[in-house]
């Protein structure tokens, strides 16, 4: 047992440095976050290091926030667009642990959230950083599997495969039937996976006052959008990008024109439809927005 | 070793360096504004205060450091050396950061890594005193993070800065990123940045 080492009058000794990482770690992260933002959308290697939750748990961006947080920073973390999902709050309690920091559910009130494929529907402000946890940083990686390839490709700025790919979309299905990790063209230059975002949240990205930071562990990458850079969909004249859009308003909080959940009801057909964002919903039910179940629930 | 090689790092090593980090990011997100540095150190004389921050703060022993005529000695590569582990670079083509105090007598910045058309992020990021950043002629800068329109006003520059910038942002996605140092705070130019000059 670890306590029985301790003398009595030990001093606490602290288990690990400040946000968990060593501060080389943390220095090699900072010097590929800077060239990340030096070159909008370009994948920068770095050096993963394990993490204490497996890959394909946003390694990739809690080794990112580790190496950006402060004391005073507040903390939001988000899994497809919920506060309050297993993966979400591990890592807000991760960070409270480790850093000590504030954290908080609320959009307006963060200074750096960790997200896991949402945007978050309130507007980001300038001095946020929006941290993305990233699975496949290789937007062409399942057109080409061999790296050297890809990092030729984008070299050479030959996306043409990308191009084809989506095409064979329209060919197929009539439309580009591609709805997440949409690929986006940094300030014109680098073709870039904005990470399996639903493609509705791909305007947000376009000249957000946000800083946009994205890690992938696994895969061992960090690429960056800086505020105010034109991030573009790619798509074709005669099929201009389009994000998806709802028949109906939120069930719980009546709002439109931001993204839904599916949640079934029971086994015979019920279900509804609610923000996929938990801040937004709940700021907008605290405000007195009623939406059609909410309603229900009311005059009960 | 000296004496004046060993103190004067920073007091609180953690915490320093992540604040001096937030400005550093800060600043290379959003070209044209101004940060300052709240960590002190004391480095050997010609090396600045906010200078030594940032280099404590991103170089170790992975980095090559290239130091200009005016930081070459003993000393100064002593105290990096002992504060941060970083060794000086045999050349500037061989350097992850430049350290520059005699900012208005640079050698070209084409001297510098640029790096490859494949790995674009394995240039020099140099790293310039200058005496303000509010007093010299305004620079209009464009691009990534300055939101339309944003300016600086650095003093002493490179020579023929201008002309060299330009090369600089055509050489893109390779090309080198500055970090402009000041007593009043650092600002920095990513190879992104556009510059132009105010007429009066």
């Amino acid at each position: 047992m670890s306590t029985s080492l301790k003398g009595e009058n030990a001093p606490e000794i602290a288990a690990y440095n400040f946000a968990y990482l060593d501060e080389q770690t943390k220095r090699m992260i900072r010097r590929a976050i800077l060239k990340g933002i030096a070159i909008p959308g370009y994948q920068v290697p770095f050096a993963s290091r394990e993490m204490p939750m497996p890959y394909g748990w946003g390694t990739g961006g809690v080794q990112v926030t580790a190496a950006i947080i402060g004391p005073e920073d507040v903390l939001k973390v988000i899994d497809q667009g919920a506060d309050d999902t297993t993966n979400a709050v591990s890592i807000r309690n991760f960070f409270r642990k480790v850093a000590d920091v504030e954290t908080t559910t609320e959009t307006a009130r963060a200074t750096i959230i960790q997200t896991r494929h949402r945007i978050p529907e309130t507007p980001l402000r300038e001095g946020q950083t929006l941290v993305y946890q990233v699975p496949i940083p290789e937007p062409l990686r399942f057109l080409e599997p061999r790296e050297t390839e890809t990092r030729k490709m984008h070299a050479l700025e030959e996306y043409g495969l990308m191009h084809v790919k989506l095409y064979e979309d329209i060919a197929r299905h009539g439309h580009i039937a591609t709805t997440y990790a949409y690929p986006v063209k940094v300030e014109g230059r680098y073709v870039m996976d904005p990470s399996p975002t639903p493609k509705f949240d791909n305007p947000k990205m376009h000249m957000s006052p946000a800083l946009q930071l994205f890690g992938a562990g696994r895969e061992k990458r960090i690429y960056a959008i800086p505020p105010f850079t034109e991030v573009v969909s790619l798509d074709f004249e005669d099929h201009p990008f389009e994000i998806q859009k709802f028949d109906r308003p939120c069930a719980l909080c009546g709002a439109e024109q931001v993204y839904l959940d599916e949640v079934l009801l029971d086994d015979r057909g019920g279900r509804m439809f609610v923000c996929s964002d938990t801040d937004h919903c709940e700021t907008r039910r605290a405000a007195g927005h009623v939406g059609e179940l909410g309603a229900k629930e009311a005059a009960q | 070793m000296l004496s004046e090689q060993i103190i004067g790092g920073f007091s609180s090593p953690v915490f320093d360096a992540q604040s001096t980090f937030r400005a550093l990011m800060d600043a290379f997100a959003r070209p044209g504004s101004i940060h300052a540095i709240k960590a002190g150190t004391q480095p050997p004389p010609s090396l600045s205060a906010g200078a030594a921050a940032v280099a404590l703060t991103l170089c170790d022993n992975d980095t090559p450091l290239w130091l200009d005529a005016a930081l070459q000695g003993a000393v100064v590569s002593g105290w990096l050396g002992f504060h941060s582990g970083a060794a000086v670079a045999a050349t500037p083509a061989d350097a992850h950061f430049a350290l520059v105090a005699d900012t208005a007598n640079l050698i070209a910045l084409d001297n510098f890594a640029q790096g490859t058309q494949e790995y674009p992020d394995r240039s020099t990021t140099l790293v310039l005193q200058v005496a303000s950043l509010t007093s010299g002629e305004p620079l209009v800068l464009e691009g990534p993070g300055t939101n339309g329109m944003a300016s600086l006003a650095p003093t002493p520059l490179p020579r023929h800065f201008i002309e060299q910038w330009k090369q600089n942002n055509a050489r893109f996605p390779r090309g080198v990123d500055l970090v402009l140092v000041a007593p009043e705070g650092v600002a920095c130019l990513p190879r992104t940045t556009r510059i132009g000059i105010v007429r009066a």
